[in-house]
């Protein structure tokens, strides 16, 4: 722990522990100290990386894995304000084509060993992903991804009827319009409180130095001589040896400051919660024929979403269609919801790519880095969306699991497209 | 979200069907010099975070593919037309 | 003392209020029987039994009971009905009372009185704001077995039922010209000048009956009584014909175009929905204007001990007094910081509650609290502040009282009335993401931006007064049916006094014993807040999220203002500064059936039948869902078993004699007009405009980024007429992308294009006597020979008697084949004419699974091939991309990515082992190479039996596929430990050369 500045070396001495709640419990909780400073931004640094979401883990990781020292996370809102505060919390890593699955598996490991690299409880929780299948086609389909994670090394099972109907009674086995014909399941996949990993990370990379400025918006980069060479903003400029954008629904915009156009659409992907209720389901189920997921937070709310609204919207809101489509594939899978209770609905801008997969690259811009496209999958990518991105920013070459996430595909036609739905961004 | 449809009155947004961007044309030419039209064409979009034309298809209704102006900032619809021209 | 018998509803009082004592109502709550009147709710009748412990909270299990009359209520939650039917976390405050009504705390064990978890308390200084968040980490392994677990046992409130909800609901729609969200002073006044103006109004109103707080406080309107002239009002509004008054709905939601979401509770009341009636009817309202007119929400004052049970809020005191005639207390103190203080300590003198004392934090007490307290004999205590309210679980005992000195007394009480002041109840407001402004005069939240076509009216708009409510309400009322082209004819608007309100904002006794509570069901107390301020939460939105204040089933409507406040505070800002965590819907908590419907079960979505349908479950055909349909996936006999056994005697049949299946399923579009072959040509990308009349083609779509879309055949049946025919699975998806190319590319071109699937029934009829069976159903004179009516032709015939249909010579089982197409309606018969003219040739109904064998021996592609991510190159098709013509997906199909030699392509593969099984998902490695991601080459994507080998044979796309014809490789598959050598080989398995079509 060398490498921490004097400013912050006070968050050495609140180390979190059991014993530190005890000692502070008997003393009338009067000795914390704040989980991050409120700095002001300095002049100039070596990087910015804008957007307090994956740009936190960003900043994090090149902070410790890559030694930068001299390191600005920059957020127009507050701290976790964007799609790292506003998810379903999944974590997995079943995924299907080369070009994602040693990424996501990657991600995955991090979330393991998250908290205690962290000193922070997110309450990883490795419950279980479940997505179930209706027939023999869809069987052979999660076979397919399944052999896929086996052949990458990951854990991966395909569960019969029998198998669903012990892990998950409250499923519709009996009356289902399509009825279930097993799942195939992911153990290490699970949860993890998305806040937590917000204020961890926080925590963490201000630890190390890292100025974490919020409400502070970016209104320009500035270009010289084709290189990016800091951005404007609400509080004045930066100068910056490198500008990282990790701005997910907003990269359109941020990116079009430098005179890029990207292959995204930004849209409204909706999530709820219920009333909370006491144990009910206990791993994350995936419902893909009725377009829903599911978990149970530890609170006791059933968290859980379904399709995008559909149409381009930097609302922050959906509409009501979307809401009954979703609330149907849940009954549907699950018939004694009927009387639990929405409790909260809400949106998020979802940075969805042409195929459907994310972008960690350079840009035609000197200096410039990208990362963006997560569609709605950017939570569970968030520690190796940030290794990655740091690995990226601090060598200039990209890291050895995010190779296929170019921005050039498109053009070539590389493209990673698990769904097979082709350049329509809201069939992803 | 509701949409007056040129040929059916104003309905809901159940009705409808979002497609993209009405703002890209296709290239008329096959030619290899026309790539960064075509990628333009079928990937790049402008994305803007205020108004948008955008195709929506009114695949409950009339069948019609409509060329609607909205706010995507507050989902305010300024305009509707038929993407075939007038009706 | 005028409250009633000691046995039955001690607590109710003897005369008043707006229930009816003739129609008593038994109901239990845990385990004891009581009696409540029509009228009640849960709540009031529990009060009038003297029931004082109704709950549990969610983290210190501490003793909760009512601090509300409204779907604000943070503690009295219950779990209402029992089984199927059980509701947790239903607030008392809402449940309207019905003969029978069973009810059960919740989150306690092994009873509410007796709670185990109440041992959390002893630990609270230790389970702060976030503490989780600082331990629970070693060693690892440990959260998923031991911490969570115990964590999610004690967290959760209620229990949900665990068998499916019995009831129906309904979705329902409504329009409207002027939608008044509330039937309280401004509501009503609203609905009555809109109404009278001629505008088509709805009233929504939460409560069962409407009225507001006219029915809760003894006030006046002109020269009646407030809830008599309420009753009035809504007997005028339910004699307009224009006007729909909607009692026991809650506008839980405001959506774009004008389109409110509004939850009607159409038989909560009601032991059982009554018969043909839904539960819950869930609304989409579209109005032209809207009045919000939705009150407003008191807040408490936070002190210590103030969750116990026995704090109420003095308006929900007051309505208890007065509408449910039931008093919450014997002995009262009532704490205010305005001129609530006054009404409060006159309705309880009057209604026989001795009021203790008066505790004013305000330095100077206005006349009328003064003589309030002086009327009811009351102490009063200017400038001073209760530090805490002393008792156990069955409530407050006394209240430990501070004057401004700082000396102390103690008062006996079993209640509490307090009041902080009201929150406007502007949630709505902010659905479109508009931000309330923070008001200092009023010390609440107002409305900022309003949604388009909204007004506002009364105590939402931070007027609180009853003659402001009456007033505005009426303007609004007015003002929104003027606009809409009105005469302003609503006559004069309804006349009261506004009471005073005095308000001098205090948000929390500062030097409070015991802990002091901001949000009640979260048990998030004052300490929290200050705790997360030191952690560095001080930001609203962080604070929300450490904390959970605000984040219960009531979602901070009594608690929000004042946790902000405490914020405020803790961060030397002004509240303003602090601002409002975001609004969002719904406004109450709405049950998720109603928002299915009747979209569940098997309603869930909608069962498409083919035109065999009726047929094929009377030969008792086992059915498969692929999408929508319903398909016959084979017809077993009798005595087989297995339904490979069945399959294999389908396809044997049909190949070695003669087979039929619906493919009725199949997407049909028919194409018309003088341009419609150049359509085709740009929509295919092969060539259809030199298809020749009579005949049909195999055509392959792309997307316009060169991959594969669709494949189908097409016929063309006149010059200007195509019939084409798309995969099941993608019928609605081509329809629409043809309608875009023609609408939005190429609208010059004369071509109209229509879905004709369901107008169509069509059958495959294939087999080497496939020819006889076709000709004993055409109509005599028609010749189908191979010289007449080759492969591929196409065109209309008559058949069974002159029905007019359609023969095409089509296969896809690689047999002698026709598809003979008919009106929809005459389906059912054809299918039952085939088998009879079939009959003496044997012939045999197959069907999707012998379907897929005899196309998977033939090669053809289907959904597990087409699956978005292959290109025509994949597929083998590359020779079919036309290079005469532009078509959709031309450009990009050219591009070296997508004909890359090194990607998969389709192959077939045999095992080596002839007995061996093969499994579709399996993935594809070099023979002697490592089960593992670096020597993945490909995948098996469709698998059968192939009856006539003898032996499994699948399709599948690897590396370099056709130079490796004669390879053995492996078909790893490690997720079902069965991986099996295969020899790669031609993906076509029986007649490659096609001879059996052209016979």
């Amino acid at each position: 722990m060398s490498n921490i500045t004097p400013q912050t070396s006070q968050n050495d001495a609140m180390r979190y522990s059991a014993l530190s709640i005890l000692a502070n419990g008997l003393r009338g909780n009067r000795g914390w100290t704040p989980a991050w400073r409120e700095p002001e931004p300095k002049a100039e640094y070596d990087v910015v990386v804008v957007g307090a979401g994956h740009g936190l883990a960003t900043a994090y990781y090149l902070a410790k894995e890559y030694g930068l020292r001299n390191i600005a996370v920059i957020e127009r809102s507050y701290l976790g304000s964007g799609n790292i505060g506003r998810n379903t919390t999944i974590v997995r890593s079943n995924y299907l084509l080369p070009g994602n699955v040693p990424f996501y598996e990657l991600s995955m490991k991090l979330w393991e060993g998250l908290e205690q690299d962290l000193n922070y409880n997110a309450m990883v929780s490795q419950r279980g992903v479940i997505n179930l299948f209706h027939s023999d086609p869809q069987r052979d389909a999660y076979a397919r991804r399944g052999n896929a994670m086996r052949l990458h090394g990951i854990d991966a099972e395909l569960l019969d009827v029998e198998a669903m109907r012990a892990m998950a009674p409250m499923l519709d086995f009996d009356n289902a319009r399509f009825p279930i014909k097993g799942g195939l399941l992911q153990r290490r996949g699970g949860t993890v409180r998305h806040d937590a990993v917000v204020w961890g990370y926080g925590r963490a990379a201000d630890a190390r130095g890292v100025d974490i400025v919020q409400n502070c918006e970016v209104t320009g980069i500035t270009v010289e001589a084709g290189r990016a060479v800091g951005v404007e903003t609400n509080r004045g400029p930066i100068r910056a040896k490198k500008v990282a954008l990790a701005v997910a629904g907003n990269s359109s915009q941020v990116a079009a400051m430098a005179g890029l156009r990207l292959p995204i659409e930004t849209h409204v992907l909706q999530a709820f919660v219920t009333e909370g209720i006491k144990p009910f389901l206990d791993h994350v189920v995936t419902f893909g024929a009725g377009h829903f997921y599911v978990s149970q937070s530890d609170k006791g709310g059933l968290v859980f979403g379904g399709d995008l609204d559909g149409y381009n919207s930097y609302a922050q809101r959906g509409n009501l269609p979307v809401v009954e489509d979703v609330c149907e594939g849940g009954m549907a899978l699950m018939p004694a919801i009927g009387r639990l209770r929405l409790l909260r609905s809400w949106g998020g801008l979802m940075d969805m790519s042409m195929d459907g997969s994310p972008i960690i690259d350079r840009t035609p811009v000197q200096g410039l880095y990208l990362n963006a496209g997560w569609c709605y999958g950017g939570f569970k990518a968030t520690p190796a969306s940030g290794l990655c991105f740091a690995h990226l920013i601090a060598r200039d070459e990209p890291h050895p699991v995010a190779t296929a996430y170019r921005l050039d595909r498109f053009a070539s036609g590389r493209v990673i497209d698990e769904k097979g739905m082709g350049a329509q961004p809201n069939l992803h | 979200m509701r949409i007056r449809c040129p040929y059916c009155g104003e309905r809901g947004l159940e009705e409808f069907t979002y497609r993209g961007d009405a703002t890209v044309t296709r290239p008329e030419t096959l030619d290899q010099t026309a790539e960064a039209a075509w990628v333009d064409y079928v990937y790049l979009r402008d994305n803007p975070a205020g108004p948008h034309r955008e195709h929506w298809y009114h695949g409950a209704g009339c069948h019609a593919w409509l060329v609607v102006t909205r706010d995507v900032r507050t989902h305010e619809i300024l305009g509707v037309e038929l993407a075939g021209g007038p009706a | 003392m005028t409250i009633g018998t000691p046995t039955d509803q001690p607590s109710r009082l003897a005369f008043g209020g707006l229930i009816d004592r003739r129609l008593p109502l038994r109901f239990r709550f845990d385990d004891l029987e009581l009696t409540g009147y029509a009228g009640d709710t849960l709540a009031s009748a529990l009060i009038a039994n003297d029931v004082k412990l109704v709950g549990r909270s969610f983290k210190y299990h501490r003793p909760r009971g009512i601090l509300t009359a409204g779907s604000e209520e943070p503690n009295a939650l219950v779990e209402l009905r029992a089984g199927p039917r059980r509701e947790p976390n239903t607030r008392a405050t809402t449940i309207e009372l019905y003969d029978g009504l069973a009810a059960d705390s919740q989150n306690r064990w092994p009873s509410l009185r007796h709670d185990l978890l109440a041992v959390n308390q002893l630990a609270a200084p230790f389970l702060g704001a976030g503490f989780y968040y600082k331990t629970f980490m070693w060693p690892a392994a440990f959260w998923e077995k031991v911490y969570e677990p115990a964590i999610r046992r004690a967290a959760g409130l209620g229990r949900a039922a665990t068998a499916a909800d019995p009831d129906p609901y309904e979705k329902a729609f409504a329009f409207c010209d002027v939608l008044v969200i509330g039937g309280g002073p401004a509501g009503l006044a609203a609905a009555l000048a809109a109404g009278r103006a001629g505008a088509r109004v709805i009233l929504c109103d939460e409560d069962f009956l409407a009225g507001g707080r006219l029915n809760a406080e003894r006030r006046g309107v002109g020269d009646k009584p407030a809830y008599a002239w309420a009753a009035e009002a809504v007997a005028e509004l339910a004699a307009m014909p224009d006007v729909t008054l909607m009692p026991r709905t809650t506008v839980y939601g405001v959506y774009d175009g004008g389109t409110y979401a509004a939850i009607e509770r159409v038989g909560d009341h009601l032991p059982v929905p009554a018969p043909h009636t839904p539960r819950q009817r869930n609304w989409k309202i579209v109005a032209k204007r809207t009045v919000l007119a939705a009150g407003a929400i008191e807040r408490p004052i936070v002190f210590g001990g103030n969750d116990r049970p026995g704090v109420m809020l003095a308006g929900a005191v007051r309505t208890y007094l007065n509408r449910f005639a039931a008093a919450p207390g014997r002995r009262a103190v009532v704490f205010a910081n305005n001129d609530e203080a006054a009404a409060t300590t006159a309705d309880l003198a009057a209604a026989g509650v001795v009021v203790a004392a008066v505790v004013d934090t305000r330095r100077d007490v206005p006349a009328a609290t003064r003589e309030a307290a002086k009327a009811a004999g009351a102490l009063l205590v200017a400038e001073g502040r209760i530090v805490e309210a002393k008792g156990g679980r069955r409530g407050v005992r006394s209240a430990l009282i501070r004057n401004r000195d700082g000396r102390d007394m103690h008062l006996a009480c079993d209640l509490i009335a307090v009041s902080g002041g009201w929150s406007p109840t502007i949630q709505l407001t902010s659905h479109l993401g508009a931000k309330p402004m923070w008001d200092e005069a009023r010390a609440a939240q107002l409305p900022g931006a309003l949604p388009p076509g909204m007004a506002v009216a009364g105590a939402a708009a931070g007027d609180f007064g009853l003659g402001s409510c009456l007033a505005e309400g009426h303007a609004a009322g007015a003002d929104a049916a003027e606009a809409l082209g009105h005469d302003r004819s609503s006559g004069a608007a309804p006349v009261a006094d506004d009471e005073p309100a005095g308000l001098a904002p205090y948000w929390h006794v500062k030097d409070s014993a015991g802990k002091a509570f901001v949000d009640f069901q979260n048990d998030v107390s004052v300490s929290d807040v200050a705790l997360a301020v030191r952690d560095g939460f001080r930001i609203a939105e962080h604070l929300k999220r450490y904390t959970t204040l605000g984040m219960a089933t009531d979602q901070g409507k009594t608690g929000n203002t004042a946790g902000m406040a405490v914020l405020a505070e803790a961060t030397a800002r002004p509240v303003a500064e602090v601002g409002m965590t975001t609004f969002r819907p719904p406004y109450v908590p709405v049950a998720i059936g109603a928002f299915a419907g009747h979209h569940r079960g098997k309603a869930f979505r909608p069962t498409r039948l083919a035109p065999s349908h009726a047929w094929a479950a009377e030969r008792g055909a086992v059915f498969v869902e692929t999408g929508n349909w319903l398909r016959a996936q084979w017809y077993p006999e009798a005595g087989e078993t297995d339904w490979l056994e069945s399959v294999t005697r389908e396809v044997k049949g049909t190949r070695e004699r003669v087979g039929v299946c619906d493919v009725s399923t199949l997407g049909k579009i028919d194409v018309q007009g003088p341009d419609a072959g150049t359509f085709l040509d740009r929509v295919y990308a092969n060539t259809f405009s030199t298809l020749p009349v009579g005949k049909a083609r195999y055509g392959l779509m792309l997307r316009e980024d060169g991959f594969v879309l669709d494949d189908g055949t097409t016929a063309r049946l006149g010059e200007e007429h195509y019939f084409m025919t798309t995969t099941t699975a993608n019928a609605v998806k081509v329809m629409q992308h043809l309608e875009y190319c023609h609408q939005v590319i190429w609208p010059d071109l004369d071509v109209q294009m229509v879905s004709v699937t369901e107008q169509w029934a069509q059958y495959a009829i294939a087999g080497p006597k496939a020819r006889a069976v076709v000709a004993a159903l055409l109509d005599p004179s028609q010749d189908v020979s191979n010289e007449a009516f080759p492969y591929l032709a196409a065109g209309p015939v008559t058949v069974c008697g002159g029905v007019a249909g359609r023969l095409y010579r089509l296969s896809f089982s690689g047999e002698l084949a026709y598809e003979i197409g008919v009106p929809a309606r005459y389906g059912d018969a054809l299918i039952r004419a085939i088998m009879t003219a079939g009959a003496p040739h044997g012939i045999v109904p197959y069907g999707t699974e012998a379907l897929g064998v005899m196309r998977i021996e033939k090669g053809h592609p289907a959904g597990n091939e087409l699956n978005g991510q292959t290109t025509a190159h994949d597929l083998g098709f590359g020779k079919l991309l036309s290079k005469k013509k532009d078509f959709i997906g031309r450009f990009m199909a050219a591009r070296p990515a997508l004909t890359d030699p090194g990607r998969t392509t389709l192959v077939g593969v045999k095992p080596v082992e002839p007995g061996a099984r093969l499994r579709g998902g399996a993935h594809f490695v070099p023979r002697d190479a490592t089960v593992s991601s670096e020597n993945d080459q490909g995948y098996l994507t469709s698998v059968a039996f192939s009856p006539e080998l003898g032996h499994w044979i699948g399709l599948g796309f690897l590396a370099n596929g056709p130079e490796r014809y004669g390879e053995v490789i492996r078909a790893a598959d490690p997720l079902r430990s069965a991986d099996v050598m295969v020899e790669v080989c031609a993906p076509c398995f029986i007649d490659p050369e096609g001879a059996r079509l052209r016979v």
